[in-house]
């Protein structure tokens, strides 16, 4: 059976739990001489509808994680299965086969050997949906049996729905923690079985890159594997190249804002630069790839560089400097906003020029926030993939000339996971090994980042 | 309805004049045709119930209203009788010559020395290094303030107490050596002592400044100035010597306020 269909059948014991017990304590109610109950008949209902359904959607989680197995297993048992291939392909595919058609989900077997299966599954499958319904219904039962009998027309069933409610919340925020801590536990995991097949000393210092999926496993060239290039590449597209066009932009515009436009433009202009945020990176890898890349191509050309490629690491930082505008501009927009009127109202009254006061006063005071703002740029930009992957390139390529094709770490990422290798190849791994020292970069940044704004705001305060 | 100016006032120069001047904030009027002589070298106090229009006229001064994107001044303003809302003045000179003190003390996010240097620097006053020591170190005595933070000149403006940060403003008011001091109810924020400290500091720098501060205090405006103005609802009701205002009113109303009668 379906985890779908028994969670239905939770809701449905949940709600006769909820009718059930709202109808008890208005019994309360209208047996007590005062007619007052220490909680609401409807705190009543949810306190057993609550102890109904959340012991039931704990045990379909499992239920449907461990079903399956159980039903394998089972099979196995079965004399059958001593027909079977030790392992592989094969094995998996006959024993898959069998099962959908036992469930219903195909029609007829494609391998002969399947065959031998199909009763088995059917009967496993039959066996196991029988005990899960049974157990939905014990479950429920018991859960909303214990819960409706602790009823009394004095019990508190209002901070126990309270406590619950707020459990539930507490675990809702738990999720995205938790999440994060799995993902930082699979790269740490996946890293230091790459850092087994090649010494983090050549994978951090070495300046070749060039990881063949095809080589022999068990024996990389560590030579092959030097990150130099790749870490070079981001940061030279994505903490140089884009800031140069990022920061002054960014600062300007927000300069503009705060002190120059009149209300009136600042309301449309603002949001407008804010849709900058909004656009689909991969548009922008579109307008970086079939605009910009040419554009720099040709101009390259006609200035008498012969040898501009057309994926250059010039056109996909421009890009990506325009893309994070609204990144700086933003974070210093607030920042100087932040910045108290009578700053701006002391320097003028000093017979400062807006230049002046913007200049010597409001900038250096919001220099945190502002500079925050960057770093946290620059860890968006270090991040950003599409745009680099339709620009820029995949070639590995250690140079200062920004007319030539560079690559990124997160581009290589790209490159290794959707290639041929297998998956515990070295070239593979080296992947997560990219992404783990991406993540410290830009974990570091925002965490600096955050700090200089709290230190900034604290300072205004 | 007009002003009543007392008649007793002693000749002196005027080194401000204010004649038939209104203010609007868009279409609300916060000023309306107010006509005053500032004398050289006194201090003059305005008082009035809160939102009578003191500050909006005290900015108009110094032309700081400008920064308010819908005041509107009508009316003229004189400054050793040349006109300053004229189409060429030039502002950044006026605020040199009419320097303000705001009513919370506003020291930049710098050092208390570039605190001092930042008018002289802006105005080119001083040539070199030397001259600009002396500056500050002239202006800081001047505020009372250089004992107290003659050692520490590159720490920031902002660690020092409310006091020192208001004494520091003026003394960067003073740095650019101006003709006129307005002060915007300078010690609303400040503690007695510190305050006590500020009017002992205004005492001294009449002498050598026209200085006005607004004031809601009329102890204040009785110790410290000479002229006092008594504004209420945009109007300047009353004007004449302090001792005139306090002693012998002649508006009903400027009576109630300065009794304690009146919010
Ligand atoms: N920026 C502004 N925009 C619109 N109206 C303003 C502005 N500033 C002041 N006003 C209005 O102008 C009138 C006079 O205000 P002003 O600040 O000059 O009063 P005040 O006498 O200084 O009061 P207080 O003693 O409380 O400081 C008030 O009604 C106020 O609401
Ligand atoms: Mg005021």
């Amino acid at each position: 059976m379906s985890p779908a269909i028994l969670l239905l059948l939770a809701v449905g014991l949940g709600l006769a739990g909820w009718l059930a017990a709202r109808a008890r304590a208005w019994a309360f109610r209208r047996e007590s001489s005062d007619g007052r109950l220490a909680s609401l008949p409807t705190y009543h209902a949810w306190y057993v509808a609550l102890w109904v359904v959340l012991p039931l959607a704990a045990f379909i989680t499992l239920w449907s994680f461990a079903s399956p197995y159980l039903v394998t297993q089972s099979v196995l048992a079965t004399p059958a299965a001593a027909e079977l291939p030790a392992f592989g392909i094969q094995r998996e595919s006959i024993l898959r086969e069998a099962q959908s058609v036992a469930s219903g989900s195909a029609s007829a077997v494609f391998n002969p050997q399947s065959e031998a299966f199909v009763e088995p599954f059917r009967d496993a499958l039959a066996r196991y949906n029988l005990i899960g319904l049974l157990a939905t219904l014990v479950i429920g039962f018991a859960g909303g049996a214990w819960a409706f009998l602790r009823l009394r027309p004095d019990f508190s069933a209002r901070t126990r729905v309270e406590k619950i409610v707020m459990s539930l919340l507490l675990i809702a925020s738990l999720v995205a923690i938790l999440t994060t801590f799995g993902i930082v536990a699979s790269l740490i995991f996946e890293t230091i079985r790459f850092f087994g097949m090649v010494n983090p000393i050549d994978f951090l210092f070495g300046a070749h890159w060039a990881p063949d999926p095809m080589a022999n496993p068990d024996n990389p060239d560590p030579t092959r594997y030097g990150a130099i290039p790749l870490f070079w590449g981001t940061i030279y597209i994505g903490a140089i190249i884009a800031m140069i066009v990022a920061i002054p932009l960014g600062l300007m515009s927000a300069i503009y804002l705060t002190q120059y436009a009149d209300p009136k433009v600042r309301s449309w202009l603002k949001p407008a630069l804010e849709i900058l945020a909004g656009v689909p990176t991969v548009v922008y890898g579109y307008f970086a790839a079939l605009t910009v890349a040419p554009f720099v191509r040709d101009l390259a050309l006609s200035m008498g560089i012969s040898n501009a490629s057309s994926e250059s690491a010039l056109a996909a930082g421009l890009v990506m400097g325009v893309m994070i505008i609204p990144f700086v501009s933003s974070m210093a927009d607030d920042s100087i906003a932040a910045v108290p009127q009578s700053m701006r109202d002391g320097s003028l009254a000093m017979g400062a020029t807006t230049s002046e006061t913007i200049k010597r006063v409001l900038v250096p005071a919001a220099l945190p926030g502002i500079v925050a703002g960057i770093m946290l740029a620059i860890s968006r930009a270090i991040g950003e993939t599409m745009i680099v992957v339709m620009a820029a390139s995949t070639a590995a390529n250690l140079s200062a000339n920004p007319l030539e094709a560079m690559t990124t770490a997160t581009v290589q990422i790209v490159k290794l996971l959707t290639g041929e290798g297998s998956f515990d190849h070295p070239a593979t791994l080296s992947a997560f090994a990219i992404g783990f020292v991406l993540f410290l970069v830009t974990l570091g940044l925002n965490f600096i980042a955050l700090r200089v704004v709290k230190r900034f705001r604290e300072a205004y305060e | 309805m007009v002003t009543v100016i007392h008649p007793n006032l002693d000749q002196t120069d005027a080194k401000m004049n204010a004649s038939d001047v209104s203010v609007f904030y868009g279409d609300k009027m916060a000023i309306d045709n107010v006509s005053i002589e500032i004398p050289t070298k006194y201090v003059t106090a305005f008082i009035g119930p809160s939102g009578c229009g003191k500050s909006t006229f005290l900015r108009t001064l110094n032309r700081m209203n400008d920064t308010i994107p819908t005041a509107r001044v009508e009316g003229t303003i004189t400054l050793d009788g040349d006109d300053i809302y004229r189409s060429k003045m030039d502002v950044v000179q006026l605020r040199a010559r009419v320097g303000m003190v705001f009513q919370k003390p506003n020291p930049f996010p710098k050092s208390i020395y570039d605190n001092i240097a930042y008018g002289p620097k802006i105005h080119g006053i001083a040539q070199g290094k030397e001259e600009l020591d002396n500056i500050v170190e002239v202006s800081l005595k001047r505020a009372g303030l250089w004992e107290e933070v003659k050692d520490r000149l590159t720490d920031s403006g902002t660690a020092l107490s409310g006091g020192q940060q208001q004494r520091l403003c003026i003394a960067r008011a003073i740095a650019v050596d101006p003709e006129v001091i307005l002060m915007d109810e300078p010690c609303s924020a400040l503690d007695p002592i510190a305050t006590a400290k500020i009017e002992e500091l205004i005492a001294e720098l009449s002498g050598r400044y026209a200085i006005v501060i607004v004031t809601h205090s009329m102890q204040q405006a009785a110790r410290v100035s000479e002229r006092t103005a008594f504004f209420h609802l945009g109007k300047m009701v009353e004007y004449g010597r302090t001792s005139d205002i306090f002693t012998n009113p002649v508006e009903q109303r400027t009576q109630d306020y300065i009794t304690g009668r009146y919010g």
